[in-house]
């Protein structure tokens, strides 16, 4: 299917293309390692270039960070498992919907996503802070007396996860679903299988790579997620994202912020090797 | 219709469910735009004081005009690079390095946005260092940040694009003499033009969504919407910040429809 191309053509396309991608991704991580072996000082920019891996043995000495690190991998799965648990129904009732109606519905899961994120994220503060429209409804219907504490917490980051990343575990899903064979269910229950089990013994072994996908698409930026432990998250619980970023704006602290940001890369470089394999056997 | 009758009959349920939870808090952001006491949380009757209010916020309305620049200068940029990794991952098969090229348009998707902004900045520090350039970080470094981060989506329609499309096109162009150069401009641009105008939205919205990777490499010049939108929002709720969520939300549903009805009816057209 591949066109005869020559070795120079494909140069015409790769080369820009290859160059683009080499100066606005790799070489700025490959900076962000460099800092992190730097040291911090008063200048402009406030750091020297060094040698040193003191900004990493900092980190892995102190709490504060490596807790940060542990607390974001928790939140993100436990959130990007709410996730799969709303995002599969809703997948596979798309899948299974008249064909006429799946573009209307997908539309519908991804519109949300096209909107501003922040803005999600403003509109839960509205809904979940003491004064906010889920304690007035529950103290208006006599069920509370004194307002529920559901923001600046952890229910709150899951909840804020999970509304924010929700459309990009149902589209994944809903392509394995969609392309999967209905005949294979049928027969599945002509040989007297009941719905149940033809789901977990059928369906949803067939659907393990939409699954798959789903979840590394949530839980890779969710777990260093900065705005929505920010604005919905408490003290208490620390996430990286966060961290990170206070890191760099308050502290001014470059290279630690960097060697942060290369530690969170590297954690997350097995994640994204499997999404990328998963992308290109999907391809 | 026996496929109807086999599904799990709660589905439909799930799904009006999934959709209840996704739109709720919107529409009620949207409803208290138009509320008219100060309370964003407690309806005083109707009114639209917010939305002239806003109109009258000379700082919000400077910090969406720099938003827009940005998002299409940045979406333009994504769209160029975009259109040519898409059309060598689908097009030009095995070559050099080409797992690698596949893993670095990956990664600015999936990469937290934190580290994405930091290791923009550090770009454009270190080349401030060595060439004088960017002292200030003002539009054209925002943008420029923002194409990065959006060439990855465009790329990522374009190549789907091109899967779906015959190659025949564009090896008739090349078996009739055409320069392979000529090919990709007479033939494949025009065909992928509608990928390309949403693979363009997309980035659109993106960038004039961002918070984070902005407030990274933006220096104190530069306050793109969202960074005006996040420092208000960390001050309080603000009626003011429903009414621009009421355009924001409209002008983008908007935009992703028109987004999506190009798609499909290059679908239907080509199928």
């Amino acid at each position: 299917m591949t066109a005869p191309w020559a070795a120079r053509t494909r140069a015409m396309f790769v080369g820009p293309a290859f160059a683009w991608l080499g100066l606005t991704v790799a070489a700025p991580l490959g900076l962000v390692f460099a800092v992190s072996l730097g040291e911090a000082t008063q200048g402009a920019p406030p750091f020297e270039w060094g040698f040193s891996t003191a900004n990493y043995a900092l980190i892995f000495a102190d709490d504060l960070y490596w807790g940060a690190f542990l607390n974001a991998a928790r939140i993100a799965g436990t959130a990007t498992l709410i996730c799969l648990a709303i995002g599969y129904p809703m997948a596979l009732a798309i899948a299974r919907a008249a064909p006429s109606r799946r573009a209307i519905l997908l539309f519908l899961v991804v519109l949300p996503f096209w909107t501003s994120f922040l803005i999600r994220v403003y509109a839960w503060m509205a809904m979940l802070r003491p004064t906010g429209l889920v304690n007035g409804a529950l103290q208006g219907m006599g069920l509370i007396d004194e307002p529920l504490g559901l923001i600046a917490n952890e229910f709150a980051v899951h909840l804020g996860i999970v509304y924010a990343y929700l459309p990009f575990m149902v589209l994944p899903l809903y392509a394995t679903l969609e392309r999967m064979d209905p005949a294979l269910v049928e027969a599945a229950h002509d040989l007297g299988a009941s719905r149940t089990r033809a789901f977990w013994r059928v369906t949803f072994p067939l659907s393990l790579p939409g699954v798959a996908a789903g979840c590394l698409l949530v839980f890779i930026p969710a777990s260093g997620e900065f705005v929505i432990p920010d604005l919905l998250g408490g003290p208490d619980t620390p996430m990286i994202g966060r961290v990170l970023w206070l890191e760099f704006f308050q502290n001014r602290d470059w290279p630690v912020a960097c060697a942060l940001a290369t530690t969170l890369a590297a954690l997350l470089a097995v994640p994204i090797l499997i999404a990328d394999r998963l992308r290109a056997r999907a391809a | 219709m026996t496929r109807a009758r086999s599904t799990l009959s709660w589905l439909p349920a799930a799904l009006a469910a999934g959709f209840v939870f996704l739109y709720l808090p919107i529409v009620l952001l949207v409803l208290f735009s138009f509320n008219e006491s100060r309370l964003v949380t407690v309806w005083a009757g109707f009114s639209t004081r917010w939305y002239g209010e806003l109109l009258g916020n000379e700082r919000m309305l400077a910090a969406a005009a720099l938003s827009l620049g940005v998002a299409a200068t940045a979406a333009t940029l994504a769209g160029m690079a975009g259109t040519l990794a898409g059309y060598a991952l689908a097009r030009l098969g095995a070559f050099a390095l080409r797992p690698l090229f596949a893993l670095l348009l990956l990664v600015p998707m999936v990469l937290p946005e934190v580290i994405l902004g930091l290791s923009m900045l550090m770009t454009f520090s270190a080349l401030d260092r060595l060439i004088g350039w960017p002292a200030e970080r003002g539009f054209l470094v925002v943008a420029l940040a923002h194409a990065t981060y959006g060439t990855a989506f465009v790329a990522l329609i374009v190549e789907a694009r091109l899967r779906g499309m015959d190659p025949a096109l564009e090896e008739a162009a090349l078996d009739l003499g055409a320069s392979p150069a000529r090919a990709f401009w007479r033939v494949s641009v025009p065909l992928l033009a509608p990928a390309i105008a949403s693979g363009w939205l997309l980035a659109f919205t993106l960038s004039l969504d961002d918070l984070v990777v902005a407030s990274f490499v933006a220096g104190p010049g530069a306050t793109t919407l969202p960074m005006l939108v996040y420092s208000s929002v960390r001050l309080g709720l603000s009626p003011q910040i429903n009414a621009l969520a009421t355009i924001l939300v409209f002008a983008i549903a908007m935009l992703a429809f028109v987004s999506v009805r190009i798609d499909a009816r290059v679908r239907r057209l080509s199928t």
